[in-house]
């Protein structure tokens, strides 16, 4: 990956000139038959795809509505088309919002409303030709489902929908991309994202503990299928093994430590994370997230606590409670969502992020800090997309950016904002989020972290920034890969719960 | 009575069935289509009310375009607010005695429809010459404008420039209202302004000016951000529970 190289920062940063198929070439690998068949996917693409896909369409039309509207509503206007940091990044039209949004909506005209029947080129109408699937496997695999275009849109018309949807009627008819599918199928297959074995998550645990034994001296556990915890932590995967993820493990673990909190992991839901929502698949997704309750039901928990990681926090805070009980507020005859929500304690949020853990303890002053030990640190946060505009944390509608921002501020001294238009709800997706974080990507991926590369750029110089704070495992993943073809040392990216681990004092609990 | 002024009837009779019927076929579409899952874009409302607040400052103040670039939010809101105004001033052709607040802004409504025809121009303009916005238009995009700035531009003639006879006009839509059709003056201008909104009645349940009724179905738009709190389910997902 060498070969990769940066794009130049723009002096001002305006909107770039069109380079239309600049991106054209770049295309993800697609899955074999052995990864798709393992999903129910065809192993394939079928001879028929055609009919198949047309009618695929035609049924997520009448499952979604959020596809029927944002495939009628947009009316062109093109408050979305700088929006997007693939096409900051790429120039490549067809990667402006609207754009990629259209190659869906021209096939949708032409087989579902009556001017595109009648007059398809009037209203930019396509039939669904091989080269036309050909490029929705292209385009559609350069969305980081990241939302922000929808923020501006007046009708707030999400492209991560318009992407999810293609994705699902590209795996109906066998064309799937290999990434994705292959992680599906380890969670499936193994427990997680990362295919680490049970017996393996075991020998990790302990040497984590010897670590942290070794580093301060104290006990800290890291329990897994612990029955009867009160507390099951469901996190990422990367968080076990993976730089720097690991180092939020243990700031969580700390946290549960300096609180006699017991809490416990669990084998069978060793990932909070949800390929799923990635390709658009309510029953994958529903599938994966039911692990969860699954563990949860066994292990008969009280509290169900996520760990850092962005498009699992949407899904756990957003979609959990509807795919798998996992929340509060279910009618007395959902026997479903009753059997485990009565189990778990609705003096806490359910779900709740770890973040929103860690800072009600805080706020109550349970855990106190050394703060100078992150006086080395001068720190910026960098808002994950999923958590800034798919979910929410607290009680107040933007908790999401003030608790993560808060918790830093109590356990560091030098806390620096980047721009205000990259940041909280406008914030930049890293550019390796849903489903692109793959090597066969790298070029997008460098391409399109430019806009996050350039604000980081500015705080660097200007505040002498040197540790950029994120809550999520893809985040963190992108930013040490990209980072360093840009000039920045891969150290520099972070978790939040790494701040909390440098600076918490543990009592000898 | 004339044969144009027939065939401008049994038209109007059309497009206003075609109006009324697309728009209750698609909006009874949008409702019965189930949301599966909560995605409103956040930060949102936790409340319900607050979910009303929410899109009343999009319908009316168009806060997320306002966000988004100047440029497409000062001259879309200036043709928005301008085409209410006009069109709450030609309710004086269907109505007799004129209502009062009708007869209060006509003033206003004259003008507006400069401000509409400067507002329609302007997102043109911007359609024209800004490189990313003419690769994504349709040519029906440019149709929809110029028809109506034609709409707008064949108003403004009659208003200031070759004025027609207004009370035949409004007896003849009076008249329309009873199903008893009468004479329009004969004049050009008015045969395309009145054409021309034949045109945009018709197509307007089949075209992109569905964002109207779409914005209040947008799921990221409309949904209360309270998914920990209350379970959210679609029929269809219910019954993989079972």
């Amino acid at each position: 990956m060498a070969d990769v190289a940066a794009p130049p920062y723009r002096t001002i940063p305006i909107i770039p000139a069109l380079k239309p198929g600049s991106m054209e070439g770049v295309k993800s690998f697609v899955a074999n038959d052995k990864i798709n068949e393992a999903l129910g996917f065809p192993g394939q693409l079928v001879d028929d795809w055609h009919d198949k896909a047309i009618a695929k369409m035609g049924e997520l039309l009448t499952k979604y509505r959020s596809l029927k509207v944002y495939m009628d509503a947009c009316v062109h206007c093109g408050a979305c088309s700088d929006k997007c940091h693939y096409f900051i990044g790429t120039q490549d039209p067809k990667n402006m919002p609207v754009a990629r949004q259209d190659l869906m909506r021209s096939v949708y005209r032409r087989y579902f409303t009556l001017p595109g029947k009648l007059f398809p080129k009037l209203v930019g109408a396509r039939d669904l030709t091989r080269d036309v699937l050909d490029e929705w496997y292209t385009y559609f695999h350069q969305c980081s489902e990241c939302r922000r275009c929808s923020v501006f849109c007046p009708y707030g018309i999400d492209t991560a929908e318009v992407t999810m949807a293609a994705r699902e009627i590209l795996d109906s008819v066998g064309y799937g991309q290999k990434y994705a599918n292959e992680i599906i199928g380890k969670v499936h297959r193994i427990g997680n994202n990362l295919g680490l074995p049970g017996p393996a998550l075991n020998d990790t645990l302990e040497g984590l503990e010897e670590d942290v034994k070794e580093a301060t001296g104290i006990d800290v556990r890291f329990p897994i299928d612990v029955k009867g915890a009160e507390v099951l932590l469901i996190t990422p995967s990367a968080d076990f093994f993976a730089e720097p993820h690991i180092d939020s493990l243990i700031g969580y673990a700390k946290v549960f430590h300096a609180t006699g909190t017991s809490w416990t992991l669990s084998s069978m839901a060793s990932e909070a994370g949800n390929f799923g929502m990635f390709i658009g698949n309510y029953d994958q997704l529903r599938k994966i997230a039911l692990r969860i309750r699954e563990a949860a039901l066994e292990l008969g928990v009280k509290r169900i606590v996520v760990g850092e990681c962005g498009h699992a926090w949407r899904v756990a805070y957003s979609f959990w409670n509807t795919l798998t009980g996992v929340g509060g507020g279910a009618d007395e005859t959902d026997r479903f969502a009753q059997m485990l929500q009565k189990q778990l304690d609705h003096r806490y949020k359910q779900p709740m992020h770890i973040c929103e853990f860690t800072w009600d303890l805080i706020e109550r002053g349970a855990l106190s800090f050394n703060k100078e030990a992150n006086d080395k640190h001068i720190i910026t946060f960098h808002d994950s997309c999923n958590v800034a505009r798919g979910s929410r944390m607290g009680d107040f509608a933007g908790g999401q950016f003030e608790i993560p921002r808060n918790i830093i501020k109590a356990v560091a001294n030098n806390f620096v904002e980047m721009a205000p238009e990259t940041t909280r709800e406008q914030t930049f997706c890293c550019g390796g989020g849903g489903g692109l974080l793959t090597d066969d990507l790298m070029d997008l991926r460098v391409k399109g972290a430019l806009p996050r590369m350039e604000v980081l750029q500015q705080v660097v110089d200007e505040h002498g920034v040197n540790f950029m704070a994120t809550i999520c495992a893809i985040c963190k993943a992108q930013f040490t890969k990209v980072m360093p073809i840009y000039g920045f040392d891969r150290r520099m990216v972070g978790g939040v719960h790494q701040l909390v681990s440098n600076a918490i004092i543990l009592g000898d609990k | 009575m004339n044969m144009a002024s027939i065939l401008i009837a049994i038209l109007f009779y059309f497009a206003t069935l075609m109006f009324v019927v697309g728009l209750f076929y698609r909006i009874n579409t949008y409702a019965r289509t189930p949301a599966p899952l909560k995605i409103p874009t956040t930060p949102a409302p936790i409340s319900q009310s607050g979910v009303v607040l929410r899109m009343a400052r999009e319908v009316v103040f168009f806060e997320s375009l306002f966000k988004a670039n100047l440029w497409i939010w000062s001259m879309g809101w200036l043709f928005h607010a301008s085409l209410a105004l006009v069109l709450m001033r030609h309710l004086r052709y269907f109505t007799e005695p004129v209502w009062g607040w009708v007869a209060l802004i006509q003033p206003f409504g004259m003008y507006a429809g400069l401000t509409m025809l400067l507002g329609l121009l302007g997102l043109w303009a911007r359609r024209l010459f800004v490189e990313r916005i003419r690769y994504i238009s349709t040519p029906s995009d440019h149709l929809m404008l110029l028809l109506l700035i034609g709409i707008a531009a064949s108003g403004l003639v009659m208003k200031f420039l070759v004025h027609t006879d207004v009370i035949a006009v409004k007896n003849f839509f009076l008249g329309w209202m009873q199903l008893s059709i009468g004479s329009l003056p004969g004049d050009f201008v008015l045969y395309v302004h009145l054409l021309s909104v034949i045109a945009l009645l018709a197509i307007f349940p089949i075209s992109k000016l569905l964002h109207a009724p779409g914005v209040f179905f947008s799921p990221s738009r409309n949904q209360a951000d309270n998914p920990r709190e209350k379970r959210h389910i679609a029929p269809w997902a219910a019954g993989l529970e079972k």
